[in-house]
């Protein structure tokens, strides 16, 4: 009889922390306490809290550890699970309370407003164990359609949950279907978007790695939904424990019936086949995606036609992100009346966001819809470190926009995030502080978006680049007056006038930054300064004659040779040599050096 | 049907139809730059945009299918706007050598910056990567500091002609077109065939000029330079000079080319009519000894090279007949050597040629019945029409004349070579005139075989004989008709196989037309009506009536199939690989 479960995170962030060593030892000091048969190790999907990992929670205590080593383990085992002592310096300092006591993870600032409807599973579930995603509830959602609801039905009920397209625009998931559905009988293709592209983006990522069998269901779902009995998971090879949990998961679910012929005794079948992809942005763009698994180039085509009418293979197809099949069993399960509840009125439910950059709590949340940023930012993501000011955050990935501090209280949803000049995109959250150079910021998405601009149409493989050129030269000082009328004249040819979505919003962070941030780049333009200090070209590192002790530190540290000086007395930068790698600045211990 | 409205003009179009093409119907031309119609609808240069009542953006005409209620404009400030900045970020990337480029005048980039009134040419000038030119094929250039990308010659190459070895190569800015690994030409299994050159809007691609070599040897006393002009040039070399698709220009091309200085304007027709005597011959004997069936025609040396790249199998159903072309060349430097008492080496045989595979073809091995290349240079309409024009000649108002004698003597059997299913008519004649006893009633029409079908099959009953033929133009339809043969599924006695779509009145080799009259003007059929209509109106139309012909057996050869035709006739094939 096992007493206790020890839940490890088995996601990328943990795993690339070590926990599969952790889990190891972990083992190896169970066996050697005789507490084998006692104690359960089970290595799950993400937690979340990416930023404290290797993480592990030990139930039935509930005892969150972060930041564990392999060198912890014995004192865990010996202290904890031999004699029920928690080991109180390894615990998650927020579920400490003043008392000493330990409190639940749910109080914490980071939980306490999160929902998890798509990661319900994730960090609680042995993803490579179908058994325990069938304990939570898995593939009820597909015996209840396949035998108490017509296809019809199932339509209805996506459509009335109101869930929306979680890959970034937001298109009604039921009305989707319903086109694919109407199509004439015959071939028809399911297919799942893992093509998570987007720099800084995890959640696809994490649901893949903690809970495969919730896509699965659901592509079965819609595969009866619309009559289709073949289903494409398009996915990253970049994510290689994705694909190897999705590997074991569709073998798996094919020796129980669940995938198959004839699932649940019923004569509908339907089975899935993975496709690899070889990390190009575009293939997130839904035609692109199609065209290579059609084993093509990844390019996209245009539309109409759209995927629902001729898609896959030109046969109606049926294309969602990861996040969005993995509300489909949930709302199966408890109704669109339960998923209405949770979120805003036109955008019902949860979204999940990968939290970074400038921020405490880097990692993966869900929130319901109509959370404001600054809760995510402030609350859940525990603000930002070091005493920063908050600058802007970016949401929508590089296709996205920079929200700045004015709209951190608009509550999060589709046509919120649109009308301020962003998007939802797939859900990257970027935090910036005081220290961002927005112009260097939009350079630096811009720059993405041109490096994967698949060279199509003129205006995504053209204009991008001459626009990022324009953004070189400000941010090196060459900046001329016109510069951001001419910039914005062409973002806005651009978004109008290019293929595909990745042409269309690749402005989006010039733009949104032109809108809030002009005066940075009128900066940058007209005085030739950064105020943020980040613009190399436009700073010098000087240091300050009274300051400099003439320790002769910062002339050992320089690289190039650019500091002279003798001991004890000041030194001076040759600016001609000095080539701004800031080295001597973080070296002076007398804050004798400043960048102006 | 639906109804639209097109910038406040109320239609009635078919569902099925484009905006584009629904324009059209209008008479309102939208620009394009990367539309070929039915073979390039990918909507990637952006220059068709319109607006779209309701459209989150503005939408390609080439790809955005009409529906009902729709309401179009397709020249609003927003529209023209649009297309004068995408025609100006191009030029930013175009190597803007204008004034000398081949396409000069004739450049479709050139006539919409000048139509959407693109003023600054540099506005949007930035870093460009630097393209080596690809001159390592034989008959053509590649210079992608020039290409705009259409992506016009990859749907050529791999959609028409089922070839496939150029494409996109890296993405983003540094896209380029090019072969895998970005390989030379010279070193992929490409057919020569210049469907590509013929497609580009731009000077991106175009055939290697070989114009001076020509001019070199007109200047050079000790030649004796004869020109010979083969059946399609006479249908399509007017467009060169502004006269209308479908002009029959036969007698100022004879003038324009004496008065270029040849020492003799020759017809490749009569060595059109000298291949049909050898290969009628050659399927008489196959059939009647049981010879490799079918017989495959040999004129077109882009299908030769396609053969032996991507179908080795079938080289031994190849006709082992030489091209008229080469014909052509083999009894210039024999027969009529010596009959003007001249060194072989001092003749210098020019072919005009609708073909870019021809100067392929004179470089190949085993075809020189002299002893030197029977071909000395193939020069394409594009390239004889240039030195027609800076020779001064005003084409248009020159008189008509005639081919010269000897070698100028033609039947309308040799005339129809020119367009997809001539060969096969020309041999039928002939053929059916052996297996009926030699009978002058025997028919002279085989309108089944005829036609812009890009497969097409017949069976006809000759004498005791009932022969199964198939004619197929285009490399993709002749890959369709190769699988079939090869399956089983289809026998035939002849196969008639053309490179290029509809013949070599749409050879590589021919005057570019621009997208906008190829997609919407039958190209094909206008070129081909002007050799049926001479065909119908010459009084021989059978290659064996060919008075040059029975001469030239009576002197020379002796007869179809001779030891001495064979000899310098007939060539032979190699497998070439197929990467």
């Amino acid at each position: 009889m096992v007493r206790s479960h020890i839940l490890v995170c088995g996601g990328t962030g943990c795993t690339s922390s070590n926990s599969p060593a952790i889990i190891q030892a972990l083992n190896e000091q169970l066996e050697k306490s005789g507490l084998s048969e006692e104690v359960k190790v089970v290595r799950t999907g993400c937690f979340g809290l990416c930023a404290l990992g290797p993480i592990m929670i030990v139930y039935p205590e509930g005892t969150f550890y972060s930041r564990v080593q392999v060198d912890d383990i014995p004192e865990i085992v010996e202290e904890h699970l031999l004699k029920g002592r928690i080991v109180t310096r390894l615990v998650y300092d927020e579920t400490v309370q003043p008392n000493g006591e330990v409190s639940s993870l749910d109080d914490t600032g980071f939980y306490k407003k999160q929902m998890r409807v798509a990661l319900r599973n994730c960090g609680v579930i042995d993803p490579e164990n179908i058994n325990e995603y069938i304990a939570y509830d898995g593939y009820q959602a597909l015996g209840k359609v396949l035998t108490q609801m017509t296809p019809e039905q199932v339509i209805e009920e996506i459509k009335a949950s109101g869930l929306r397209g979680r890959g970034g625009a937001g298109f009604p998931t039921g009305t989707k279907w319903a086109f694919a559905a109407a199509q004439p009988k015959g071939q028809k293709y399911v297919c799942c978007n893992a093509d998570e592209g987007d720099p800084g983006a995890f959640m696809d990522r994490s649901v893949l790695e903690g809970d495969p069998h919730a896509v699965l269901e659901a592509m079965a779902i819609a595969g009866y939904a619309i009559g289709a009995d073949k289903g494409f998971i398009y996915v990253r090879a970049e994510y290689p424990i994705a694909v190897h949990r999705l590997e074991i998961a569709i073998k798996q679910a094919r020796e129980l019936g669940l995938l198959g012929n004839n699932i649940f005794g019923t004569d509908f079948s339907f089975d899935v086949e993975l496709r690899l992809g070889a990390g190009a942005f575009v293939c997130g763009e839904e035609t692109a995606l199609m065209t290579s698994v059609e084993g093509n180039r990844g390019e996209p085509r245009p539309r109409p036609p759209f995927p629902a009418v001729k898609g896959l293979f030109g046969k109606p197809t049926v294309l969602n992100n990861v996040e969005t099949y993995a509300n489909i069993p949930r709302i199966i399960l408890l109704g669109a009346d339960w998923f209405r509840s949770i979120g805003t009125e036109k955008s019902p439910g949860t979204k999940v966001f990968a939290l970074g950059g400038k921020i405490t709590n880097t990692g993966l949340v869900e929130v319901p819809m109509g959370t404001t940023l600054r809760e995510i930012v402030e609350e859940i993501g525990g603000g930002i470190p070091n005493g920063k000011k908050f600058k802007a955050a970016q949401t929508g990935g590089p296709s996205g926009g920079c929200i700045p501090a004015k709209h951190l209280d608009v509550p999060i949803d589709y046509e919120n995030l649109s009308a301020i000049g962003s998007m939802m995109g797939s859900g990257g959250l970027i935090v910036m502080d005081e220290d961002s150079c927005m112009v260097d910021i939009a350079r630096f998405f811009l720059e993405f978006t041109v490096d994967e601009s698949c060279g199509k149409c003129t205006p995504c493989r053209i204009g991008t680049k001459r626009l990022l050129e324009m953004l070189d030269r400000i941010v090196e000082g060459k900046g001329k007056p016109g510069d951001i009328e001419k910039m914005e004249e062409l973002c806005y040819y651009i978004k109008e006038n290019a293929l595909c979505g990745l042409g269309q919003t690749a402005p989006n962070p010039v733009l949104s930054t032109i809108r809030y941030f002009r005066d940075e780049y009128e900066a940058h333009i007209y005085q030739k300064t950064c105020p943020a200090k980040v613009c190399k070209s436009l700073l010098q590192y000087n240091i300050r004659p009274e300051k400099c002790t003439g320790c002769t530190l910062c002339s050992r540290v320089c690289p190039v040779g650019a500091i002279t000086g003798t001991v004890k007395n000041p030194h001076t930068i040759n600016h001609d040599k000095c080539i701004k790698c800031g080295a001597c600045m973080e070296k002076c211990r007398f804050g004798a050096i400043v960048k102006e | 049907m639906v109804n639209i409205k097109i910038n406040g003009m109320s239609l009635t179009v078919p569902k099925e139809m484009t905006i584009l093409e629904a324009a059209r119907t209008a008479n309102i031309e939208i620009p394009t730059l990367c539309y070929l119609k039915e073979i390039n609808q990918i909507g990637a240069c952006r220059i068709c945009v319109v607006e779209v009542k309701g459209a989150r953006t503005l939408v390609a005409a080439c790809t955005y299918p009409v529906a009902e209620g729709m309401e179009i404009w397709t020249n609003t400030e927003k529209v023209q706007k649009a297309r004068r900045m995408t025609l100006e970020l191009i030029l930013s990337t175009h190597q803007r050598h204008c004034l000398s480029c081949i396409r000069s005048g004739n450049c479709e980039l050139q006539r919409l910056c000048w139509l959407f009134g693109v003023d600054d040419e540099e506005v949007y000038d930035g870093s460009n990567p630097e393209y080596e030119f690809d001159d390592s094929a034989m008959h053509m250039v590649r210079n992608n500091n020039k290409c705009i990308l259409c992506r016009r010659c990859v749907a050529a190459c791999s959609r028409l002609q089922k070839v496939g070895v150029i494409g996109p190569n890296e993405r983003g800015f540094n896209t380029h077109i090019g072969c895998a690994y970005d390989q030379n030409l010279d070193e992929v299994a490409c057919v020569s065939c210049g469907q590509c050159i013929v497609v580009c809007p731009t000077g991106a691609i175009y055939e290697k000029d070989q114009t001076q070599k020509v001019w070199d040897a007109l200047n050079d006393p000790k030649k004796h330079v004869i020109v010979q002009t083969a059946p399609s040039i006479r249908a399509t070399i007017g467009e060169a000079f502004g006269m209308p698709v479908g002009t029959d220009a036969t007698g100022k091309m004879v003038a324009a080319l004496r008065r270029l200085g040849f020492d003799g304007v020759y017809d490749t027709d009569f060595a059109a009519d000298m291949t049909i005597m050898e290969e009628a011959h050659e399927l008489l004997e196959r059939i009647k000894n049981g010879g490799t069936l079918p017989l495959i025609t040999s004129c077109s040396p882009g299908w030769v090279k396609f053969c032996e790249h991507y179908y080795p199998e079938f080289i031994p159903n190849l006709s082992t007949c030489k091209s008229p072309q080469q014909m052509f060349g083999a009894i210039a430097k024999t027969w009529y050597a010596q009959k003007h008492n001249l060194d072989p080496k001092d003749i210098f045989v020019v072919g005009v040629m609708p073909c870019t595979a021809k100067k392929f073809e004179v470089n190949r091995e085993d075809e020189n019945a002299a002893g030197v290349p029977d071909c000395d240079v193939a020069l394409t309409t594009r390239e004889i029409s240039r030195m027609i024009k800076r020779a001064g000649l005003d084409f248009v108002n020159l008189p008509d004349e005639d081919f010269d004698d000897p070698l100028g003597e033609s039947t309308g059997a040799g005339t129809i070579f020119g367009a997809t299913g001539g060969v096969m008519e020309a041999a039928l004649r002939t053929a059916a005139y052996w297996l009926t006893g030699n009978d002058d009633s025997a028919p002279v029409d085989f309108v089944e075989v005829r036609g812009m079908d890009g497969i097409k099959e017949a069976t006809y009953k000759v004498g005791d004989y009932e022969i199964n033929v198939a004619v197929a133009s285009g490399l993709g339809n002749a890959d369709r008709l190769l699988k079939k043969i090869k399956s089983g599924e289809k026998k035939y006695h002849f196969v008639e196989i053309m490179a290029c779509p509809g013949g070599c009145i749409n050879g590589g080799g021919q005057p570019v037309q621009p997208a906008h009259v190829r997609n919407f003007v039958d190209l094909r059929s206008l070129r081909a009506a002007v050799l049926y209509n001479q065909d119908k109106s010459d009084k021989l139309r059978k290659s064996h009536e060919n008075p040059m012909v029975k001469m030239l057996y009576d002197e020379w050869f002796d007869h179809p199939g001779s030891e001495k035709a064979h000899q310098a006739l007939h060539t032979s094939y190699k497998v070439r690989s197929h990467f």
